[in-house]
């Protein structure tokens, strides 16, 4: 899958070094330069998705047991049969676009895996996991905004951490810089007709401020807006035929696939998918919950595609504030549980596997006898990333309390 | 805003602050406002303008000098004494403003409630026909298309976080109103977090804004027994562990009772227990400080004490109530002092009288206050002056406040332009200093939420940041400078008149002066007056106060 990108990188870097290159290949070793920076792509599924249905462990017979209308079928006849994955776990059947990522070893998944923390408020649930502080309230920076100033970046740019949303998320609130953009082609001065001419006065006045701080931001946020600009993020036609999904999620990850390709020096980025709560008439192979699991794995699927080789260095992420309770209730759908599954994916993953001990679905084996019980803390999956992929060492500032020394050997 | 009758409303209050003035003790206020310059220069004026409100409006520096400093800031301190009619007029439209929380509850939730329940039928069923199922498209983080119900339960929101901006920018009471803020904030609740959002108009209205210049434990036990906060921070459920009375409670209760509003049935409530979250931010957040002396043990031993303040259908918007089924009747030991068993709704009255009396606490509130009138690190005499202050009246806010911004600190030079503006303190000085008459706050409020700070919507409990790093940051100034274009170009935009004054009066009088040569320069080059105003507004000397 990218071996041509490697193929490249060698040979133009061989002739940049013996300055025979010509124009366009070295323009190519300085795109590939700033390439490689690794990026992680974080995704949270807000209202915590029903992960026994999007990762379906089909091998449990007390998963059918519990589900008589919900559950999805062993894979099989149709296309509304779970896609198998290992024999065990299968993919919900509208999932069925990231299957070649498992296929070809760049998609890992870690089930019953969550927060031991026994809230079951969405608002505290999804405190805990952007602050990463499971229990502590009172966290004042998210767990992204820690990693970027645990990790120092000498060349940082203002697109280092952005939220493709209106507000900056918890998990990116913090000391270290970090934009907060709904749509990037809005980025910067808006004074119509007069635009340049606003802009470069505010520029000048900022240059000029004796305040350190608004000095810095001013010069910071006109960098930033002349970095966009040149990356012209109006015109931009997806590659390789990705078709993202015409939703905020698929117009999310599409921007953020501009940032990545535009080079402006983005290595964190998050985006939200929402509607994930299914109290009632969840449906199974078909329904509410398939056509958000749709949007998800479509827009995945289309990142992934857009971003091609590139995909070497990046990382997508998602995650979910709890999962869902085993038995459906009386409504059709399903109640606040406990464990719940993430994905992790990209060209650096070890996949096509299953991470994280199963502790089964049988009544005894449940936590609280109702829900999936939790045998991988969620920090354990965000250290490794952060370890492994971003590459930083020492990560105890970034998840302050967390004593798991458990490695899934994701990477 | 009819000015006019702004400037005779002063002219007549003049009048009332020094007759007050000769009538209470002088020798008094003599000795506790002997750094209040008598012949203050525009500067001054300026300055206290700025910190004890929102900024200059037109002719405000004027009538300060006029009635003098030392009395402006008398007549601030007792807000209640202010006519603020023009306030109350522009406020009379909002309905909700005035309205009881189980009134509210009535007329705007449970209706909401009621249609969200059956979109998310309809939807459910539309969903489960094969041919219907087709990209659905994905909605926002809050779901579905809004149905009536759900529009007027946002009204409820929208003129709450519009009144605030309104009386930011027009109330007399500026000093008031600072406090408001600064006190909501210190005690935040998060109106996006399940029913909290029924309650905190009346936790605005009837828990913060009677105290702001009060006895602190007043406001203190007001916002302990408010279901706003007893909800926010868990406190409602909490309750002695294997307490058969508690469950049999919550099942009699379910049909007004919901773990969040927004989602229609979570699971029966199993185990209960204790909830530790008020506990800790009481002492964290409340009262002593993270680093005030209090271990783990007393978060738990006040937990307890804590169980059983609940709320009375909160649903329906009921109020405080004391459930002594729910209540842990055993001995507790808090920072070492002994609550003898069988106290009842008494144990947590005990802790919150322990915690107000604590030094500790008068040395949080004192350097939090210091912050936000002084600097983002206040001078350590003047922090140690206010809190001595703070014990030596019981906990007396306004004389608190009093020692602080009468201080020699408060007017040195290190202080003067000293603190970058919130975003609040930003809109609400550009709405100022531009003259404007706002005519639909919503977008105001609106432009909040671009720059960062969404009113009533910060979630943590620690409230939004007084220090100027957390508030500029790239994305949040270029819409600062925006905002500025808006206001002065494209006021209808801004839900606003056109601006009335001068480029030149803002930078003569709104900022004293104090105007870097660059800006000079880029306002000089401007082509009309709305772009100068814009290029003034957006300036980084008028992000500084």
């Amino acid at each position: 899958m990218f071996s041509r990108r490697m193929f490249l990188k060698d040979g133009a870097l061989a002739l940049v070094s013996l300055g025979f290159a010509p124009t366009f290949l070295a323009r190519t070793v300085e795109g590939l330069g700033s390439a490689r920076q690794k990026v992680l792509v974080t995704i949270f599924q807000r209202g915590a998705v029903d992960g026994l249905n999007m990762i379906v462990p089909f091998g449990e017979a007390a998963y059918y047991a519990a589900r008589p209308s919900l559950a999805i079928a062993k894979p099989g006849s149709g296309e509304n049969t779970a896609v198998d994955l290992d024999g065990f776990f299968g993919l919900h059947p509208r999932m069925r676009s990231l299957k070649p990522l498992w296929e070809s070893g760049n998609m890992a998944i870690v089930h019953a895996c969550g927060s031991h923390d026994e809230t079951r408020s969405h608002f505290d649930a999804q405190d805990y996991m952007e602050s990463a502080t499971p229990g502590v309230k009172s966290t004042p920076d998210g767990w992204m905004n820690r990693y970027l100033h645990a990790q120092e970046h000498r060349k940082a740019t203002p697109f280092r951490a952005v939220a493709l949303a209106q507000q900056l998320p918890r998990s990116l609130q913090g000391a270290a810089p970090a934009l907060a953009i709904g749509q990037i082609a809005q980025f910067g001065i808006r004074a119509g007709q007069n635009t340049d001419m606003v802009q470069s006065s505010f520029e000048s006045e900022y240059a000029a401020a004796a305040n350190s701080v608004l000095h810095t931001t001013g010069r910071e946020a006109f960098d930033a807006v002349k970095m966009l600009k040149k990356a012209d993020p109006a015109q931009y036609t997806p590659a390789n035929g990705a078709d993202y999904p015409r939703s905020p999620f698929g117009d999310a990850l599409k921007q953020i696939a501009q940032l990545i390709k535009a080079d402006v020096g983005l290595e964190v980025a998050f985006a939200e998918s929402g509607n994930w709560d299914h109290h009632a008439n969840e449906g199974g192979a078909m329904g509410i919950l398939a056509n958000r699991l749709a949007d998800l794995s479509q827009g995945i699927a289309a990142l992934v595609r857009d971003l091609g080789d590139r995909m070497q260095d990046i990382v997508v992420m998602t995650m979910s504030e709890f999962g869902r309770a085993v038995t459906e209730n009386g409504s059709r759908g399903t109640d606040h549980g406990h464990g719940n599954a993430m994905m992790v994916m990209g060209g650096a993953v070890r996949g096509g596997k299953v991470y994280g001990k199963w502790p089964g679905l049988k009544p005894e084996q449940r936590h609280d006898g109702r829900d999936l019980a939790i045998t991988t803390d969620f920090r354990a999956v965000f250290n490794e990333v952060v370890r492994g992929h971003l590459g930083l060492t020492n990560t105890a500032r970034v998840f302050p309390g967390f004593t798991g020394t458990e490695r899934l050997g994701m990477f | 805003m009819n000015l006019r009758s702004r400037a005779d409303r002063w002219a007549r209050l003049g009048c009332v602050v020094v007759l007050l003035a000769a009538t209470t003790g002088t020798g008094v206020a003599q000795r506790r406002t002997d750094a209040v310059p008598a012949s203050p220069d525009d500067k001054m004026v300026v300055h206290v303008l700025n910190r004890l409100g929102f900024g200059p409006g037109p002719g405000d520096v004027d009538r300060v000098r006029r009635l003098g400093l030392a009395a402006y800031i008398e007549q601030q301190l007792q807000p209640s004494r202010i006519a603020d009619d023009a306030m109350t007029a522009r406020l009379a439209a909002f309905e909700t403003l005035t309205m009881s929380t189980h009134d509210l509850a009535a007329k705007y939730y449970l209706p909401a409630q009621m249609q969200r329940r059956e979109a998310k039928r309809a939807e459910a069923a539309a969903a489960a026909k094969p041919d219907m199922r087709s990209e659905m498209p994905a909605p926002a983080a809050a779901g579905r298309p809004e149905n009536k119900g759900m529009q007027g339960e946002r009204l409820v929101l929208a003129e709450l976080a519009q009144q605030k901006i309104l009386r930011a920018a027009y109330s007399e009471r500026q000093l008031d109103e600072v406090l408001v803020d600064f006190w909501f904030n210190h005690f935040n609740v998060f109106a996006g977090k399940g029913l909290t959002r029924i309650y905190v108009t009346e936790y605005e209205r009837d828990t913060i804004r009677p105290h702001v210049l009060g006895k602190f434990r007043d406001l203190l036990g007001a916002v302990a027994e408010s279901p706003a906060m007893l909800f926010y921070l868990d406190n409602w459920q909490s309750s002695v562990p294997g307490d058969a009375a508690t469950s049999m409670n919550m099942r009699r209760r379910r049909a007004g009772v919901r773990q969040e509003a927004m989602q229609p049935a979570p699971a029966p409530t199993r185990k209960r227990g204790i909830n530790e979250n008020y506990a800790r931010e009481l002492m964290e957040l409340h009262t002593l400080g993270v680093d005030g002396g209090y271990a783990q043990k007393d978060v738990q031993e006040i937990a307890r004490a804590f169980t059983g303040w609940t709320i009375d259908v909160p649903r329906q918007g009921g109020g405080f109530r004391f459930e002594s089924r729910m209540h842990d009747s055993g001995e507790k030991t808090i920072l070492g002092k002994t609550i003898r068993a069988g106290g009842g709704k008494k144990d947590g009255e005990q802790v919150l009288d322990l915690l107000a009396t604590h030094p500790s606490t008068a040395r949080f509130i004192a350097t939090k206050l210091a912050r936000r009138f002084v600097a983002d690190d206040p001078p350590a005499a003047l922090v140690d002056r206010a809190a001595a202050r703070f014990k030596e009246t019981d906990g007396d806010i306004r004389e608190v406040v009093r020692v602080i911004i009468t201080s020699p600190e408060f007017f040195a030079a290190s202080s003067y332009r000293a603190k970058v503006k919130t975003p609040l303190e930003f809109v609400a000085s550009a709405v100022r200093a531009a003259g404007v008459d706002v005519r639909n706050g919503m977008l105001l409020a609106q432009s909040m939420r671009q720059l960062g700070m969404p009113l009533y919507m910060c979630q943590p409990p620690t409230g939004y940041s007084d220090k100027a790093e957390a508030w500029v940051n790239t994305g949040a100034l270029l819409n600062r400078m925006n905002f500025a274009v808006t206001l002065s170009s494209n006021p209808r935009r801004a839900g606003s008149t056109a601006t009335v004054v001068t480029e030149d009066q803002i930078a003569s009088v709104v900022l004293a002066g104090d105007v870097s040569p660059t800006t000079r320069a880029t306002v000089a080059r401007a082509t009309n007056e709305q772009q100068k105003i814009a290029l003034l507004l957006g300036s980084p000397d008028f992000q500084k106060r």
